[in-house]
């Protein structure tokens, strides 16, 4: 295990919303200015906390979805409608003010130094870590080679779709069989993995992130395949 | 900094009962979610062991028949994953630490776990002594899924639960402290819930 050295205390600190993205009917992306964030690496998350009059205060966790590079920190939330926190934030206005913390986390991120093949293997909102490592692939004119694979149950799921489309994307629906689809239909399983995945030979470096029962299947999907354990990083993502 | 009011945040509280059980920060799941850096290793129990070694007079093996056959016990507790959820009124069924480090001669005062899969997370000796921490097989009177950290996995409920190591193989007794994981990306060495030591410098 490599070994890194955050050791600064992580405060709160207030950021400002700039504005909202609607990215689907559920999900929009928050981009902030944050002026003391010290910055991050693509794949870390961020703690966000909300305060109540009587000081309750609630805090969850939320991938980062924008590069390091980018003038504004963004995080992309699914509205859950008996949530807590998401309705609270994805209501957000430009001008609101929110507490935040982090970069938190360090084994789940993308650097060049990491090397590759890059493959990135996204289940539903999953897909948030892995746009930030593809903005930062791209920010630093990086060769090496990357790859994205996308699961979403319906069209309307699909998060960064513009975006995305100017990577190597593979997506594919779970849910819908459209007309007109020039996708794939069906989950990422071994098969699928076996045809759009390196070969095991070539050692790429995977980044896995989606439900649980997602990831689980894709990460033993693609030990069975031969890639080794070692090779495939993983992050669940809950819904909150 | 001191926290600002988020306009027009009510939240959700827990109930009055269960308000004094969840610690700063948390909010209680009826699920189980699952967190882990990598992919879940299948570990056949024909081939598992636990170990005791390191700062030992003499290092200590069990296979999983020998550690079938130890005294076992049955421990129901609220546990705090630092990514914010907490599950309350979990049960398990397990081989106490005492048990297990009873005769265990060390001068040693720091226990870094390991795990298949690479894992490792350290605590002090004294965190996981005198009925604080067990070797977790079951859950809910099932043998403990792989996901959840099968065959077996450390409960240390009283720290956060990153510190109940996944697929634990064992313990190794140190003199220095040697940081695990997530201890050396930024978590916190120790990981009070209740005094939210959730990151180095917490």
């Amino acid at each position: 295990m490599e070994r890194t050295a955050i050791r600064r205390r992580l405060t709160w600190q207030l950021a400002r919303v700039v504005e909202g993205v609607t990215e689907t009917a559920r999900t929009t992306s928050i981009v902030l200015a944050a002026a003391d964030w010290q910055g991050h690496l693509a794949g870390q998350h961020v703690d966000v906390r909300l305060t109540a009059e009587d000081g309750y205060q609630a805090q969850r966790s939320y991938s980062i979805a924008s590069a390091p590079e980018d003038e504004h920190l963004a995080i992309t939330v699914q509205r859950l409608d008996d949530g807590e926190v998401s309705p609270y934030l994805t209501a957000l206005r430009p001008g609101d003010e929110l507490e935040l913390r982090g970069p938190i986390g360090g084994y789940f991120v993308w650097e060049e130094r990491l090397g590759g093949p890059l493959l990135l293997v996204a289940g539903g909102a999953g897909v948030v870590p892995l746009r930030a490592m593809l903005r930062h692939h791209r920010a630093i004119a990086s060769d090496v080679p990357v790859r994205l694979l996308y699961s979403a149950r319906t069209r309307s799921d699909l998060i960064y779709r513009a975006e995305l489309s100017e990577y190597e994307t593979t997506i594919t629906l779970t849910d819908e069989e459209p007309e007109e689809w020039n996708g794939r239909t069906g989950r990422i399983d071994s098969d699928f993995l076996a045809e759009t995945a390196w070969a095991p030979a070539e050692r790429p470096l995977v980044y896995v992130c989606g439900p649980t029962g997602f990831v689980e299947a894709v990460a033993d999907a693609l030990v069975a395949l031969g890639h080794g354990a070692d090779r495939v990083r993983t992050e669940r993502f809950g819904p909150t | 900094m001191m926290a600002g009011v988020s306009p027009g945040f009510r939240g959700r509280r827990s109930g009055a009962a269960d308000a004094a059980r969840v610690p700063p920060g948390q909010y209680v799941t009826p699920d189980f979610p699952v967190l882990s850096a990598g992919p879940t290793p299948h570990q056949p129990t024909e081939t598992w062991s636990f170990e005791i070694r390191g700062a030992v007079g003499k290092p200590m093996s069990w296979t999983w028949e020998q550690f079938m056959a130890l005294p076992s016990e049955r421990v129901t507790a609220d546990i705090h994953c630092v990514s914010k959820w907490s599950k309350l009124d979990t049960s398990w069924t397990g081989v106490s630490l005492d048990t297990l480090l009873d005769g265990v001669d060390t001068s040693a005062g720091n226990v870094l776990a390991f795990c298949d899969g690479g894992y490792t997370t350290n605590l002090p000796l004294d965190d996981v002594r005198n009925g604080k921490a067990w070797v977790a097989y079951e859950y809910g009177d099932e043998p403990l899924a792989p996901e959840h950290g099968g065959p077996a996995r450390l409960l240390v409920p009283h720290l956060y639960f990153w510190k109940s190591a996944k697929w634990v193989r064992g313990i190794e007794l140190r003199q220095d402290d040697e940081p695990g994981f997530w201890e050396n990306y930024g978590y916190h060495n120790y990981g009070d819930p209740w005094k939210e030591q959730r990151y180095a410098g917490d």
